[in-house]
C-alpha cells in the first residue's frame, strides 16, 4: 500500500494500539520551556515518578524572559519565579537546560534545529503550538497541552488518534520581494484559520523545494494558524546540508546510516490525500493581515474585503479598520521583528540587507529580537548589529518577546504593529494592541518608511 | 480527573467564532506554576475594563445567563496550546463546551481535564442559541454514555462523537497517564526493537 511521508513516520512510532482509535505513540524528542512545564513536573512529584527518558528531553527558557539585561536577575517577580522553577526542576529530574546566559539559549523552535537535535523521521512534541516548525525537517512535530507534557515526561509516549492528511502544493517560482512568510499567509488566507483543523499537512511543490531550511521552518511554523496540528516537508539535499556538522547531528558512520534512512522519507507517488490543494507561487505577493486571526490576510495592494457576520465586524472594529480600506500607505508606529516564525539568521540578514545605510522613520519604534544566542552571535559576527543600530533599531536579547507579550515587550493599546510573528489575535502583543502580520522584508520596509509600502517597488534593494 | 456522566444545566451563549485561547486566558496570566485559580481571569479582556471593573455587555457579567455549559461559535479554542484555557473554563465552573467545531489541541486538553467538548452541527448550534435567546433558563441535558445533547423539554436532541477510549476515561475519571504508565514494558520493548536506547 502506498504511504505518505506522514504515514511512514507515524507507523514507525506506534508502540501499541490502545482502545478506541488511539495509538500509543512514541516521542523521540521532547522540548520543554518554563511556561507549560511546571504543572507537569508537579504532577510527576505528586506521583513520585521520574522523567522516563531525561536524555530525550531538552529545556530552555524563552516565553517569559526579558530581552534586555539577561545577565541580571529577572526583575519581574512572577517571571523570575517561573524561570527559577524550570531551573530547579531540570536539576532535580536530570534534564539538560539551555537557560538564560547559556550559549545555546533561545526560542525552543529555533534552538532545536540549529543544534541539530531536530532530524528527519523524528517525532517531536513541546507544550507549544508552534512545535509544528520542526516539521520542516520531515518530522511529525506538534504542540501539546501540559497534561500531555506530563505524559511524555512519564512515559515518552502519548495517546494519539491519527489525523487526516492534506497536501498543499505550491508550484512555480516566487516573485522578487516575496518570502516564505508570504506563502504561508497566502495559504492561510485561502484556507481560513480553521481550514486545516483535523489534518496534518504536507507541503510540496517546486516553490517549497526551492526554499532554504529556515524558510521551510517559517512555513511549517504557521501550520497551526490554519488549525492543522502540524505541517511537514520531505527531507532532501537542502535538509541534509543544513543538518550536517551541527552539534547533535550524527557523524561518521552514523551520519551515512542516517542519510540512507532519511532518503526513504517521502510520499509515495500513488498516494491520494484526504484533501489536496494547488497554488501558484506567481500569484503570491507581499501579504498583510487586517483582522484578528491569521486567516484574515490580503496582498499589500488589495483592499480589505467586506464579509457578513458579527465576528468579522468585531475584528475590524478592534483593528480600527473598515471594509474597502487599503493598508498600503497606512502610518505604522511599531515594528516587531522576531518570534519562532521569523527570528533566524536568514531573517536578520534579509532585514539588514534592506536597511543597510538607511535610518528608520522617526515615528517608528523598531524592536528586533534574535531567536537564539547563536543567532545573536552570528549576527554580531556578520556585523549586522551595527547596521541595525545605525538604522535606529532596538536589537534585543533572545526570547519570544512581543510575539505573545508575556514579558515587558508589549505594544501600546490602540497602536498598530507590523510584526513578523504568527498571531494577530486580540491583545496578543499587549492589551488593545493591533497586530499586522507580515514578512521580515515588509517589516523592514515599514520601519524605514514609517508606513506600509509595497516592498516590490523598492527592488532591487541596495 | 472528575467523573462526567450526565449534566443538566442552563447554558451561557458566546456566539463569537474563532475564539482563540489567548482570549480564553491571556498570556500575562500564564506565569502561575499551579493549575488552580485561572477562572477569575477567564475571558479577562472581554470581561473587564482596563480598570478591572466588569464590562456590563459581556455575557459572563450578565446575571441573566448562568450554568455549567458554554455554547460558542465555530473553531473554538484555536491558537496557542495552553492548557490553561481548559483549566480556566473548568475553574470558572464550566463542565461542557458546545460548538460546531473545536480546534484539535483544545479538544484534547479539555478531555484531559474533565471538560467535555460537544460538537454539534452548525444548524443545531443555531437552534441552541435561539433557544437560549428565547429563554435564558432553558435546561439542557448532556448524557455522555448515550452521547446525546439537547433540550429535553422540547424533545430536541443531537448525538455527538467522542473517541471510545476518551469516553471511558471521562465516565470513570481516569487520565491517560495511568494507562500509559501501565505500558512501561511495551514501551521499553519498543525502544529496544527500534534501537532507540
Amino acid at each position: 500500500m502506498p504511504n505518505t511521508l506522514f504515514d511512514k513516520i507515524w507507523n514507525a512510532h506506534i508502540v501499541a494500539k490502545a482502545q478506541g482509535n488511539m495509538d500509543v505513540f512514541y516521542i523521540d524528542r521532547h522540548f520543554i520551556h518554563e511556561v507549560t512545564s511546571p504543572q507537569a513536573f508537579a504532577g510527576l512529584e505528586k506521583r513520585g515518578i521520574p522523567v522516563f527518558r531525561p536524555a530525550q528531553t531538552i529545556a530552555t527558557a524563552d516565553h517569559n524572559v526579558p530581552t534586555i539585561n539577561q545577565h541580571l536577575p529577572i526583575r519581574e517577580e512572577l517571571s523570575r519565579f517561573q524561570v527559577d522553577r524550570l531551573t530547579e526542576n531540570c536539576k532535580k529530574f536530570g534534564i539538560e537546560l539551555y537557560g538564560l546566559g547559556h550559549e545555546y539559549q533561545g526560542i525552543v523552535h529555533v534552538i532545536g534545529p540549529e543544534l541539530g537535535i531536530t532530524q528527519p523521521g523524528m517525532t517531536i512534541v513541546c507544550g507549544d503550538s508552534h512545535t509544528s516548525t520542526h516539521g520542516a525537517f520531515g518530522c511529525i512535530a506538534f504542540g501539546i497541552g501540559t497534561s500531555q507534557v506530563e505524559q511524555v515526561m512519564a512515559t515518552q509516549c502519548l495517546l494519539q488518534e491519527k489525523p487526516k492528511q492534506m497536501r498543499i502544493n505550491v508550484d512555480g517560482v516566487l516573485p522578487k520581494g516575496v518570502l516564505a512568510k508570504d506563502i504561508i499567509l497566502y495559504i492561510i488566507s485561502k484556507l481560513t484559520a480553521a481550514g486545516g483543523t483535523g489534518y496534518f499537512v504536507e507541503y510540496a511543490g517546486e516553490a517549497i523545494r526551492a526554499l532554504s531550511m529556515e524558510a521551510r521552518m517559517t512555513i511549517c511554523n504557521m501550520s497551526i494558524e490554519m488549525g492543522a496540528r502540524g505541517g511537514l516537508i520531505a527531507p532532501d539535499e537542502t535538509t541534509i546540508e543544513y543538518i550536517k556538522g551541527r552539534k547533535f547531528a550524527p557523524s561518521g558512520a552514523a551520519w551515512d546510516k542516517a542519510c540512507a534512512q532519511w532518503s526513504a522519507l517521502y510520499t509515495d507517488p500513488e498516494v491520494v490525500f484526504d484533501k489536496e490543494y494547488h497554488f501558484r507561487a506567481e500569484d503570491i505577493g507581499p501579504m498583510l493581515t487586517y483582522g484578528t486571526n491569521p486567516g484574515m490576510g490580503i496582498q499589500v495592494n488589495e483592499s480589505i474585503p467586506d464579509e457578513d457576520g458579527n465576528s468579522f465586524s468585531k475584528a475590524l472594529e478592534y483593528m480600527g479598520l473598515a471594509p474597502g480600506e487599503q493598508l498600503l500607505g497606512k502610518t505604522i508606529n511599531h515594528v516587531f521583528i522576531g518570534s519562532c516564525t521569523n527570528s533566524r539568521i536568514e531573517d536578520l540578514r534579509i532585514v539588514a540587507a534592506y536597511v543597510k545605510g538607511k535610518k528608520k522613520a522617526p515615528n517608528v519604534n523598531v524592536m528586533i529580537v534574535p531567536g537564539s544566542k547563536q543567532v545573536e552571535a552570528q549576527a554580531k559576527a556578520e556585523q549586522l548589529d551595527l547596521i541595525f543600530r545605525e538604522a535606529g533599531f532596538d536589537l534585543r536579547e533572545p526570547g519570544c518577546s512581543a510575539c505573545l507579550g508575556m514579558n515587558e515587550d508589549k505594544i501600546p493599546r490602540g497602536e498598530y504593529c507590523v510584526s513578523t510573528s504568527n498571531r494577530n489575535f486580540e491583545g496578543r502583543q499587549g492589551q488593545g494592541a493591533r497586530t499586522i502580520l507580515a514578512s521580515p522584508l515588509m517589516a523592514a520596509a515599514t520601519a524605514i518608511a514609517g508606513k506600509i509600502i509595497d516592498v516590490r517597488e523598492e527592488y532591487p534593494f541596495n | 480527573m472528575e467523573k462526567f456522566q450526565v449534566l443538566r444545566s442552563s447554558a451561557v451563549p458566546l456566539p463569537a467564532e474563532d475564539i482563540d485561547t489567548d482570549q480564553i486566558i491571556p498570556a500575562r496570566f500564564l506565569k502561575a506554576t499551579t493549575r488552580e485559580g485561572f477562572g477569575k481571569n477567564l475571558f479577562c479582556d472581554w470581561r473587564y475594563q482596563a480598570d478591572g471593573s466588569p464590562k456590563p455587555d459581556f455575557v459572563l457579567n450578565n446575571p441573566v445567563y448562568s450554568g455549567a455549559i458554554l455554547v460558542a461559535g465555530k473553531n473554538f479554542g484555536c491558537g496557542s496550546s495552553r492548557e490553561h484555557a481548559a483549566w480556566a473554563l473548568f475553574d470558572h465552573g464550566f463542565r461542557v463546551v458546545v460548538s460546531s467545531f473545536f480546534a484539535d489541541i483544545f479538544r484534547g486538553n479539555a478531555l484531559n481535564n474533565g471538560l467535555l467538548p460537544v460538537q454539534v452541527s452548525a444548524e443545531f448550534l443555531n437552534l441552541i442559541f435561539e433557544a437560549i435567546e428565547a429563554d435564558p433558563n432553558t435546561a439542557f441535558e448532556v448524557n455522555l454514555e448515550q452521547q446525546t445533547f439537547g433540550i429535553p423539554s422540547k424533545g430536541l436532541s443531537a448525538s455527538f462523537e467522542i473517541d471510545a477510549y476518551k469516553k471511558m476515561c471521562m465516565l470513570n475519571g481516569y487520565d491517560d497517564i495511568d494507562y500509559l504508565l501501565s505500558l512501561q514494558k511495551d514501551i521499553e520493548a519498543f525502544e529496544k526493537q527500534s534501537q532507540l536506547v
